[in-house]
């Protein structure tokens, strides 16, 4: 009578663990997010917690944000690029560029987003046709983009003419003139972008056959998941995700610099990370990549308001990624 | 019969390693309850029982893994608490693992010798430098009292087949002069030549006066190997008896703890139209010729060694590897060398791997993902997918074909072996698969889930699918099939009616090829 039918028992207490694991998943970037601002709040309560500083938050989070997106994709779908800051910095040049020609911030941006496109293409191209590791692939990329981006600016920054930029300004000014939006329209505009993106992940059937990919590609092939083609469709929206938030550097800083975001990729693989990807594949999801953004720029705003040099910052950062897959490890070790 | 064998229990004054009233238990789960073991000197003992029953946690109990709850344990006229697996070891309880634990980059020699190198000038700890000359010598030896003498210890143990590399394993466990060797299913993963001279060496290692603690599904194994058997179930021992005197019904009876009329079903069959018509098919590197003609409402048979190539011939029908020549029809329509499995599967094609863990499933994600995988369109509309609906198509398929879980959220890997092969199968009729090809449907899971595989398999001949089963195991295809065909290095023989076949005559076309090859 004692132990009556030990598989059912079984069957629910691992179904309640199941549940408690998802939990866990998205608890702990949360737990992460809430103890940055703590901390900061209670080192600078005079200028972290306020309109403001929130205001410059949201901004920052853009560019980490769009790149984060494509990246969840990426990595959930079992690959890595390591090449997005290059690409950022290429879309900004090639953005900025189109500014310098005469046409209008719609056509930068399209250009900025065809950039990022087009090096996807190639990286999911190669990952797939050649089949060479996404890391060897992205690294190459890498090396290549920036140097493209260096070549065609001359190695120098190419300042447009300020009025050329158009609404782009206004779309990433961190005190939007329509106040009611309270925060720039990017960041609205990511929010409104990861809400899509989270829905294709989880209620589409390319979502899942991403997932698929990721957590056994053996097994989607076998399934008649086109493998190659999804395999290239991420590292294209990795790319476009890339792009955009070249469009978004280019209209916070108005000149496309082909020397920034040098080892952005680090943080924007973080913030997937920390969102509770696995990279290893099949595991991860939108809104913790979000929160991990969130948290990465909260992160970077707090030490400069407290005055934390940016090595520091780096320093922070590099533990902070170590930390998330360090918990990653140990999860799957776990459910072994 | 039952209660003969049970009375058989009482433990042998003389046995080398024994257990009494063990238990185990996992959070809410008895794993282990009152598991009594009495292992003699000198003897093959096997233990059998389904998956689930508890043979791992008893393993995991004797070698150290694990400790138990309650119960005594003793080795050689000693209590018996090991600390863990090498501390075990080192007292003379080995374990062999299911997956090889080895290091593919180290040579045999240090393998053999890994945790216990022989070292000179001890003084400097883990500094000192290795006897290498003690450590091949170590390896020749051991290898010599396996019937390998001619094996090189230096070479890599990467670069040797299976079969080879588990015998680098049992070296360890003689080297660590072990008396009582536990094998967790050592020819699973092996060819029958292979297991034959694995069952030689179990022998050999008999003979010369070691314990050993066989666990297999195969029961012909056991009765070849061993002396004793030791059936569990629910994590009671059911039956301690010498196997000579006890038939595979009698095993089959008490490892599933119901009377087992026929362990498979009766052959009414109505063959109609052929479906799948394969001509002269060549691959790289194999099949090199194989020409097959399946009809609706049978089940065909491809029987044949490991490595003949009937793996490769059906990932060729199903588009997962390149052909080189040959025609493939299904339905009657001619199946281009370049479309995709998608499209096949479109056709009708259902292609079941052997590779449940690797390739059959996704492991990690849920049951309903796994089962729908292959085919959207049901629960989706334009893309997007209706929860509701999927939940509702995979709680059919788990109804439809008893899969033992529950929740289809839960992810596949919670699953037994035997469950995990039901979603693979649900996922073939869930895609609507009229030719249904099946590589090794039943490796790996315990012998009731066979059963009701076979009773499914039956079930969809009768319904009017096609079924293609490859297999190993010649008295599964015998009592399972209408045709059986065998494949010889790449060519495949004629389908034969199964009243035609015995397990001779297939043995022999196996090793031989058929007649019909010799004369061309």
């Amino acid at each position: 009578m004692l132990d009556s039918n030990p598989s059912v028992e079984q069957a629910e207490r691992s179904g309640s663990r199941d549940w408690l694991r998802r939990l866990g998943r998205l608890a702990a970037p949360f737990i992460g997010l809430f103890l940055v601002l703590g901390i900061f709040t209670a080192i600078e309560p005079g200028s972290f917690p306020t309109v403001r500083n929130g205001q410059t938050i949201a901004v920052q989070t853009v560019v980490v944000g769009i790149g984060a997106l494509g990246m969840c994709f990426v990595i959930v779908c079992g690959g890595i690029d390591l090449s997005i800051g290059s690409v950022i910095a290429l879309a900004s040049v090639s953005g900025a560029m189109t500014l310098d020609a005469g046409y209008g911030p719609t056509s930068a941006m399209a250009v900025a987003g065809g950039t990022g496109i087009v090096c996807g293409l190639i990286n999911g191209g190669m990952v797939t046709a050649l089949r060479i590791p996404p890391f060897i692939v992205t690294l190459g990329m890498l090396g290549i983009a920036r140097g493209l981006a260096k070549l065609l600016a001359g190695n120098q920054r190419i300042a447009p003419p300020p009025e050329s930029l158009g609404w782009l300004e206004g779309f990433v000014d961190k005190t939007p003139e329509l106040a009611w939006l309270q925060v720039a329209p990017a960041a609205w505009c990511l929010l409104a972008t990861a809400i899509i993106a989270g829905f294709v992940l989880r209620r589409t059937a390319f979502g899942v056959q991403v997932v698929a990919i990721g957590s056994s590609e053996p097994t989607a092939r076998l399934c008649g998941v086109p493998v190659a083609r999804t395999k290239i469709l991420v590292y294209v929206l990795c790319g476009l995700g890339a792009g955009l938030a070249g469009a978004v550097t280019l209209g916070r800083l108005g000149v496309g610099d082909p020397t920034t975001a040098v080892g952005l990729e680090l943080q924007i693989i973080a913030a997937v990370v920390i969102g509770g990807a696995s990279l290893s594949g099949g595991e991860g999801g939108i809104l913790g990549t979000m929160i991990g953004a969130f948290m990465l720029s909260c992160l970077s705003a707090g030490c400069t308001l407290a005055g934390i040099d940016n090595s520091v910052q780096e320093i922070i950062i590099g533990g902070i990624i170590v930390a998330a897959v360090t918990i990653d490890g140990l999860r799957q070790r776990r459910n072994r | 019969m039952r209660t003969d064998l049970s009375e058989a229990i009482p433990s042998h004054p003389a046995s080398l390693l024994a257990m009494r009233g063990v238990c185990k238990r996992y959070g809410g789960v008895q794993a282990l309850r009152d598991v009594d073991l009495a292992v003699a000197p000198g003897e093959v003992h096997a233990l059998v029982g389904e998956n689930g029953a508890g043979k791992s946690t008893l393993m995991k109990v004797l070698s150290g893994v694990e400790r138990p709850d309650d119960g005594t344990m003793e080795f050689a006229g000693r209590a018996w608490k090991p600390t863990g697996p090498v501390q075990a070891r080192r007292a003379g309880v080995a374990m062999i693992h299911q997956e090889l634990a080895l290091a593919p980059h180290l040579s045999i020699a240090e393998n053999i010798a890994l945790g216990v190198e022989p070292r000179r000038f001890r003084g400097l700890g883990p500094l000192a430098p290795l006897d290498r000359r003690a450590m091949h010598s170590t390896a020749s030896r051991v290898l010599a009292r396996l019937g390998h003498g001619g094996l090189d210890p230096a070479r890599r143990t990467g670069d040797l087949p299976a079969a080879t590399r588990q015998l680098v394993e049992i070296g360890r466990a003689l080297a660590s002069q072990a008396t009582v060797i536990i094998m967790d299913e050592p020819t699973s993963s092996l060819g029958r030549h292979d297991a034959d001279r694995l069952l030689g060496v179990v022998k050999r290692l008999r003979d010369e006066g070691l314990s050993i603690v066989y666990i297999s599904h195969f029961l012909e194994e056991i009765r070849r190997v061993a002396d004793r058997f030791t059936v569990l179930r629910d994590g009671r021992t059911v039956a301690t008896a010498p196997i000579e005197g006890s038939t595979d019904q009698d095993l089959i009876e008490l490892m599933t703890g119901r009377s087992m009329g026929a362990v498979f079903p009766e052959r009414v069959r109505q063959r109609g139209d052929v479906v799948l018509r394969v001509e002269g098919l060549a691959g790289r590197p194999t099949p090199s010729r194989a020409s097959l003609e399946v009809r609706s409402g049978e089940i065909v048979g491809i029987a044949g060694l490991v490595g003949a190539g009937r793996t490769e011939f059906l990932r060729c029908i199903a588009g997962l590897a390149p052909i080189t020549a040959g025609e493939i029809t299904i339905h009657g329509r001619r199946v281009d060398s370049s479309e995709s499995i998608g499209a096949r599967m479109r056709r009708g094609l259902g292609f079941l791997s052997e590779d449940r863990k690797g390739e059959g499933l996704a492991l990690s994600m849920s049951i309903a993902e796994n089962l729908l995988l292959s085919n959207f369109r049901p629960v989706a509309r334009r893309g997007v997918l209706s929860t509701t609906r999927m939940r509702a198509a995979a709680n059919k398929w788990i109804e439809r074909l008893a899969i033992r879980s529950g929740d289809p959220v839960k992810a596949a890997g919670t699953l037994s072996g035997g469950n995990q092969q039901k979603i693979a199968i649900a996922r073939l009729l869930h895609q609507d698969s009229t030719v249904l090809l099946l590589d090794e449907p039943t490796r790996g899971i315990d012998i009731g889930s066979k059963v009701q595989v076979y009773e499914l398999l039956d079930g969809l001949a009768r319904a009017g699918r096609a079924v293609v089963v490859s297999s190993g195991h010649l008295p599964e295809l015998l009592g399972l099939c209408d045709r059986i065909a065998v494949m010889h290095r790449g060519v495949l023989g004629p389908a034969r009616d199964v009243a035609e076949c015995t397990e001779a005559s297939l043995m022999s076309e196996a090793v031989l090829g058929s007649d019909e090859e010799v004369a061309a």
